[in-house]
């Protein structure tokens, strides 16, 4: 029997959650800029309008993340996410870190990196955005600071995604890995050659844990 | 297998720095306000001594955001511009913007506060009282509350006829020494000292003299009708 070409990298459960998650943050970076933008507002106007899609949006961000718990390849992800390895901290320093030398595993350090900054930001907004929409909670010089706070995380977070984004389009089998699920092999080994020497090392095709990543 | 990582090997980092971002955006909401001050301060001193200008474009504090409740409001000139005074009033009347011009000033800086919590201090207004205007047209005895209108055709908010007549609210004619911009609401707009940004409608078009103090727009929407600013 021939092996696979490809590999199974994301579930269904999750290329749901990201699309669900990029859609929602993309509506709120562009709500974001009119509200925040003295010349996107007066040319497009309609705060309420806009300030009433973006909070629910807003609200709407931790949704995917939370209900994607249900999956147990996104809950497997998250545990590798979360972790933090002694390759991660050489693979960061390291100058010749995209060369191979050193086995990355499902995640590289700079993508948990990037999901852990994305997580806290996201909970961030969510708290400061709280208290700009209900003035009543807390007192003014608090809910100045919550505009501070969400003025700042809101840039980071941008940063963050503009960043993801401009890895994505440098690789393209790395976008086809979040839109149908499956990578090449080659470009695991490449990339990922530690997740790619796991997950070939076992019978990929018949496990419990592929069936579910399908 | 050799590079084959264990589910549990490593540290869980991911966790605490995601409790760590909350602990700060904590922190940042108890003592953003003073932070931002300090910031402010320093950055302004910065800025003196930046011929390039770049450092104007940090978005720290102390900057204005523009806000339309309606789509793109036409400019109108101040020779195009008149102010109707109606309602509950024994003489109405309609100023053109020179009229305006012609009837006492009151100058001072005030900061203006959104009820959000972002503000500008120490800005410069200068503009006819208007509790003047109030006293021109001489409301009837059951007048309770003035309305002002903005000519972006929705725009509306209300103060008690009292709030109206404080010493620190003004038909604006001119912020920084300079004419009222179009997106400060040009040719004229409200600024009260005391009460939120809500409260200081831009394009000026009427105030009217109400038998209730009814709430505007953004009331309608959640602020509170009475729109005083909080002790800090």
């Amino acid at each position: 029997m021939p092996e696979p070409v490809d590999l199974d990298r994301f579930a269904r459960a999750e290329r749901l959650v990201h699309r669900t998650f990029a859609v929602l943050m993309v509506v709120c970076i562009v709500t974001s800029a009119i509200l925040y933008n003295g010349a996107l507002m007066m040319a497009v106007g309609h705060r309420h309008v806009v300030e009433t899609i973006h909070v629910w949006c807003g609200f709407a961000l931790p949704v995917p993340l939370l209900l994607g718990a249900a999956s147990k390849a996104y809950r497997t992800d998250l545990g590798l996410l979360n972790r933090f390895t002694p390759a991660d901290w050489r693979w960061l320093r390291s100058r010749s870190r995209r060369d191979g030398t050193i086995a990355v595993g499902k995640f590289n350090a700079g993508q948990k990196i990037n999901s852990w900054l994305v997580a806290g930001s996201t909970g961030v907004l969510l708290g400061t955005g709280v208290l700009l929409n209900w003035p009543d909670l807390v007192r003014l010089s608090w809910r100045a600071g919550a505009t501070f706070v969400h003025d700042w995380f809101a840039l980071g977070l941008g940063l963050l995604v503009v960043g993801h984004v401009v890895y994505a389009m440098r690789d393209p089998e790395a976008r086809r890995g979040m839109r149908t699920g499956r990578v090449s092999r080659r470009w695991a080994r490449a990339e990922h050659r530690a997740w790619a020497d796991e997950v070939t090392g076992t019978d990929t095709v018949g496990t419990v844990d592929s069936a579910d990543r399908r | 297998m050799p590079q084959s990582p264990a589910p549990d090997e490593g540290t869980p980092l991911g966790r605490r720095a995601v409790l760590g971002l909350l602990g700060l955006g904590a922190v940042g909401v108890v003592a953003g306000s003073s932070v931002q001050n300090g910031l402010s301060q320093m950055l302004a001193s910065v800025q003196m001594r930046d011929p390039t200008g770049l450092t104007s474009q940090i978005p720290l504090g102390d900057t204005w955001r523009y806000y339309s409740v309606t789509g793109a409001v036409t400019p109108r000139d101040p020779a195009d511009y008149t102010l109707r005074v109606s309602g509950l009033v024994d003489r109405p009347a309609t100023y053109s913007f020179a009229d305006l011009e012609g009837l006492p000033q009151t100058s001072f800086d005030d900061t203006f506060q959104c009820v959000t919590g972002w503000s500008v201090p120490d800005v410069p207004w200068r503009g006819v009282r208007v509790s003047e205007l109030l006293e021109a047209a001489s409301p009837t005895d059951d007048a309770v509350g003035v309305r002002y209108r903005s000519f972006d055709g929705t725009y509306t908010v209300n103060m008690t006829l009292a709030q109206a007549r404080a010493d620190d609210v003004l038909v604006v004619l001119a912020m920084y020494d300079a004419p009222v911009t179009h997106n400060h609401g040009r040719p004229v707009r409200i600024y009260s000292g005391s009460m939120y940004g809500y409260k200081s409608t831009k394009w000026l078009s009427e105030i009217e003299v109400t038998p209730d103090n009814a709430p505007g727009y953004w009331e309608d929407r959640g602020y509170p009708l009475d729109g005083l600013i909080e002790d800090a």
